[in-house]
């Protein structure tokens, strides 16, 4: 506490001066006493006076010694620093304006994807010790596919809990939608949903802000129980508690709300709405299906069991389901994964690469505020030299100059943060594939992160070119004339080599941008395989209560197509479970009966599976290859029919014609398909090759399947939105309809991801593009102040005006030519971290390694340019009488 | 003849605060007191009584206040604080153990 109270009299010594310490009254008073007692001592007064005085010692320094006391010195030669570095930044507002923007940009990015980086990867999730958390997959351990984190089915979910003992508990969970008819006459809402079993939220140790969980009666089929998420309960319910043990009607059927999730429970994203028990809305044999994948499972490892051990025994249990199944998709291993690298699994790569780019951002945005105090520090390094002949401490003068880049660094630090408070935001909002499960936000620790940045970057940007400019003898330099340059070949190499340094940061930059801008381009432009523009898409769901035969479903899908087929302005009407584009879905295995039985222990081929109407194919304009449509024949009743694709008959049918023979389908129905068609491949994911795919009949009676409905316009497709949806409301105003886009907006979703990578990196390596070559320029135009005389008499001389160009360009152009070559060796081993991000495109794309090549060295030579030709067009008269 | 810089070095805090332990003084007087008691042989000096009256302010271990003095004049009394007496405990303890040890010294050879 001591210091505190020194604190106050300090402030107090500072706040009220002199006039508080009154020392010099203090003083005279002594003084005056010692004359009184000399007097009284028998001397004549001005000899007392005198004597007093001689005693007394030089009462200037007295004065100096006292309030050095005061310890404001220190400070006062801080502020002193501070006065004079303000001063010179404002000298030159140019330099300053430029150097703090370059700062702001740096340390806002990096404060803006250090939130993200902290929020997705690296902060705790909102659950109790989510560190014991493991995500448990199948994996087929002989498949190099390159997706291994295969979702899991009920049964083998079920085997797993009860067989095994490395866990405290499993729990599993999966999507699941809902149409919320209202009690009251309210809309109708299609709601995300998730189904999870009773233990999840205990496992997680999450408590109902409201009510209870699940209980395990509740968890099994024909459960009624439901709980809310908080944003859900706040939207429908105004948040008002007592809907807690009160009904809600999901697809058509009552279920009571047991509680209500708390606020920050967020997870798996923020869409879901609602949760039931896993068990509730499925029949009991799909809880026996081992072949039938679509849930995660969620496990919570047991005190001093390691995963390792933990997760062999999930996979010998697992081997044996394979076994016991040896022809269906039962997986032969399993594969763990943290949840926070599950949540975070299509950010991770993009956010790491684009942290790093940002860091090279922020290096050669420092490298650049070095080389432009360095420059300055050639300016001023007589006064230097005089400081320190003079006595001035080598450290006094460093700390002078650090004082100026921490200027610099703290106002653009200043900025980038509220620039970053902007960006962040703006982020954490369009950059869909972000987990929300945790709020991004900037917090203590992402300030203390930021100000440790701008700490950083100003000792980095100052620390170098204080040191080099104190270090010179100064007696070289006070005696080199100015025409001499004397100790300007070290600071010119210096200089030099930040700016290879630069240069290669800013190679390896282009060259990342390059490859993700190509590969979004390519993904762009892939085609998916049908018509994408002007197409509207709606989904619905009819529920099983009210459609609870294949007539009454088929009815209201073929009154609805033949509706809005009529409605003008319409070119075609597709109603199919899965558009092109619109994900992966779903898929089955199946054999092909003409063909021998696949041997025991091999898996059976795969393909997506989809119901398609029979206009389906005409209306998206997806070619028929050889064979026919579907007709309204291929309906319920009739034999079956099948449509497969053309990447299912190359892969399957080789060298033979597919139609004609039949396919069983073994997940689907005991019948035989008969093959009636091959159509034109088309992508379930713009970024993903094709995939055998195998359409069935709409019409064939799978009654509650959720539809997609495509409708091709003439114009604007979302104008076309009200009127189909009044042709639904009219059939059935309780359907509740749900994801009204153009197809367009359903492929680009696929693409946000690698639009948003590409042009944030394609961005950060612009602006250090520029600032290499602000730096490149800024060097060239001091060297050719340096060597002005030299110039001069070389022209004087005879020296052609194409040669002096020739030689400053070359000058100029020698780091540039350093930084490409270690540019490109480094991007040559650096490339293929991003390989996983990349599309059609290859790590060493040899188009995107000359393109940053020939772009980096056309700007360098604008930026030599100009300093040269000045060069060159100097008056030697004027360089001679320069000093 | 003992120069104020030859004063072991912090005693003169050490002397100063024991003075003001009866009373509140000001520097003439502490310098006085100081003389009159070491029988004129610490002759301190202002040169380093007044940055050490300042110093021992800082610390926080004596306390300022300008009153009149006997002569009638205004000057700036001295007096110690509860922190300056625990100090003055301190160091009277330091110095005795140090002047003993010293006086050990001195005897034995």
């Amino acid at each position: 506490m001591r210091w505190l109270a020194q604190l106050r009299i300090r402030i107090q010594m500072l706040l009220r001066g002199r006039e508080a310490a009154r020392l010099d009254d203090e003083l005279q008073f002594h003084l005056d006493r010692q004359v009184a007692e000399n007097v009284s001592g028998g001397m004549k007064p001005d000899e007392a006076h005198y004597a007093a005085l001689r005693t007394f010692g030089n009462p200037a320094l007295l004065r100096e010694q006292t309030r050095s006391n005061w310890s404001w010195s220190s400070f006062e030669a801080i502020l002193r620093e501070l006065r004079y570095g303000f001063r010179t930044l404002r000298r030159t507002p140019g330099f300053s304006l430029i150097a703090i923007i370059v700062m702001a940009l740096c340390i806002g990015a990096a404060t803006s994807l250090f939130t993200i980086v902290r929020s997705v990867l690296l902060r705790p999730l909102p659950f109790r010790d989510p560190s014991q958390l493991v995500m448990v997959y199948e994996h087929f351990t002989n498949r190099s596919d390159p997706f291994p984190y295969n979702i899991v089915s009920p049964a083998d979910f079920h085997d797993w809990r009860t067989q095994t003992h490395g866990f405290q508990d499993m729990a599993a969970w999966r999507w699941d939608q809902f149409n919320l008819t209202g009690m009251h006459g309210e809309m109708p809402e299609v709601v995300q949903a998730a189904a999870g079993s009773w233990n999840l939220f205990p496992l997680f140790g999450v408590q109902p802000a409201f009510g209870r969980s699940f209980s395990e009666s509740e968890d099994r089929p024909g459960g009624s129980a439901v709980m809310l998420t908080w944003s859900f309960f706040e939207r429908r319910f105004s948040g008002d508690p007592s809907i807690v043990g009160k009904q809600i009607h999901l697809d058509a059927k009552p279920y009571t709300v047991v509680g209500i999730l708390p606020r920050e429970f967020t997870y798996p994203d923020a869409k879901v709405q609602m949760w039931v028990p896993y068990g509730a809305d499925v029949t009991p044999e799909f809880l026996q299906y081992h072949d039938h994948h679509q849930s995660r499972v969620l496990a919570r490892l047991k005190p001093g069991v390691s995963v390792a051990n933990a997760i062999n025994q999930v996979a010998s249990v697992q081997y044996h389901l394979h076994l016991q199944y040896p022809h269906d998709p039962v997986a032969d291993g399993v594969l763990p994964r943290s949840i926070t690298d599950d949540l975070a699994q299509d950010v991770k790569t993009p956010l790491i690469v684009l942290m790093c780019a940002v860091g090279c951002m922020l290096l050669i945005g420092c490298l650049n505020v070095a080389n432009l105090l360095v420059a300055r520090a050639a300016a001023r390094q007589k006064e230097v030299a005089i400081r320190s002949a003079l006595g001035a401490q080598r450290f006094t003068l460093i700390s002078g100059q650090l004082i100026e880049s921490f200027l610099i660094c703290i106002a653009g630090g200043g900025a980038g943060i509220v620039l970053s408070v902007a960006a962040t935001s703006w982020l954490a909002h369009s950059w869909k594939e972000l987990p929300s499960t945790q709020p991004i936000h900037i917090d203590g620790t992402v300030l203390a992160f930021s100000c440790a940045l701008v700490f950083a970057s100003a000792l980095l940007a100052g620390l170098l070119p204080a040191i080099s400019s104190t270090a010179k003898a100064a007696l070289a330099i006070l005696q080199s004339s100015s025409r001499t340059s004397v100790g300007n070949a070290a600071r010119t190499t210096l200089r030099k080599t930040l700016l290879g340094i630069e240069i290669t940061v800013t190679v390896v930059l282009l060259i990342a941008a390059g490859l993700l801008l190509k590969s979004f381009l390519r993904l762009r432009s892939t085609n998916i395989g049908c018509v994408t523009d002007n197409v509207l898409t709606l989904s619905y769901s009819l529920p099983a209560q009210k459609y609870d035969k294949p007539e009454k479903v088929n009815a209201f899908n073929e009154t609805l197509l033949e509706r809005v087929r009529a409605i003008p302005g319409v070119r075609g009407a597709a109603l199919g479970t899965v558009l092109p584009g619109a994900g992966y879905e779903s898929d089955d295995v199946f054999t092909i009966v003409e063909h021998p039985p696949v041997p025991a222990g091999h898996e059976l081929p795969d393909a997506n599976n989809r119901n398609v109407d029979a206009g389906f194919f005409s209306a998206l304009q997806i070619p028929l290859l050889s064979g026919r449509f579907f007709t309204s024949q291929d309906r319920v009743g009739q034999p079956a029919h099948i449509i497969i694709n053309r990447e299912l008959a190359r892969q399957y049918f080789p060298g033979e014609d597919p139609i004609g023979k039949y396919m069983r389908i073994s997940a689907h129905s005991s019948l035989d398909y008969e093959v009636v068609g091959v159509v034109g491949d088309t992508l379930y994911r713009a970024n993903e090759p094709v995939k055998p795919a195998m359409y069935f009949p709409l019409l064939e009676g799978e009654s509650n399947m959720g539809l997609s409905l495509a409708v091709h316009t003439d114009a604007n497709p979302l104008a076309m939105a009200i009127p189909v949806q009044k042709q639904i409301a009219a059939l059935d105003p309780q359907l509740p309809v749900n994801d009204v886009l153009t197809l367009d907006q359903v492929i680009g979703d696929s693409l946000v991801n690698a639009s948003f990578s590409a042009t944030l990196v394609l961005a950060f390596a612009i602006l250090s593009l520029t600032l290499a070559s602000v730096g490149l320029y800024g060097v060239l135009s001091y060297l050719m102040t340096q060597r002005m005389t030299e110039i001069g008499v070389r022209i004087a001389l005879g020296a052609q005006r194409e040669q002096v160009l020739r030689l400053m360009l070359f000058d100029g152009l020698r780091p540039a030519l350093i930084g490409l070559v270690s540019g490109l060796a480094a991007s040559a081993a650096l490339t293929r971290q991003i390989a996983s991000m990349l599309y059609g495109t290859q790590p060493l794309d040899p188009m995107v390694f000359v393109a940053a090549a020939v772009t980096l060295l056309l700007v360098s030579a604008l930026a030599c340019l100009v300093p040269a030709w000045r060069a060159s067009r100097l008056d030697p008269i004027q360089a001679l009488r320069i000093d | 003849m003992g120069k104020p810089n030859d004063l072991v070095q912090g005693t003169l805090d050490l002397l100063i605060l024991r003075t003001l332990l009866p009373e509140a003084m000001h520097g003439w007087a502490i310098a006085k007191r100081i003389q009159q008691i070491s029988g004129e042989v610490l002759q301190v000096q202002q040169g380093s009584l007044y940055p050490a009256l300042h110093r021992l302010e800082q610390q926080g271990w004596i306390k300022a206040k300008w009153a009149e003095s006997e002569t009638g004049r205004q000057a700036k009394f001295y007096a110690l604080t509860s922190a300056g007496r625990k100090q003055l405990e301190t160091e009277t303890a330091n110095w005795q153990r140090l002047s003993a040890a010293i006086n050990l010294i001195v005897n034995e050879a």
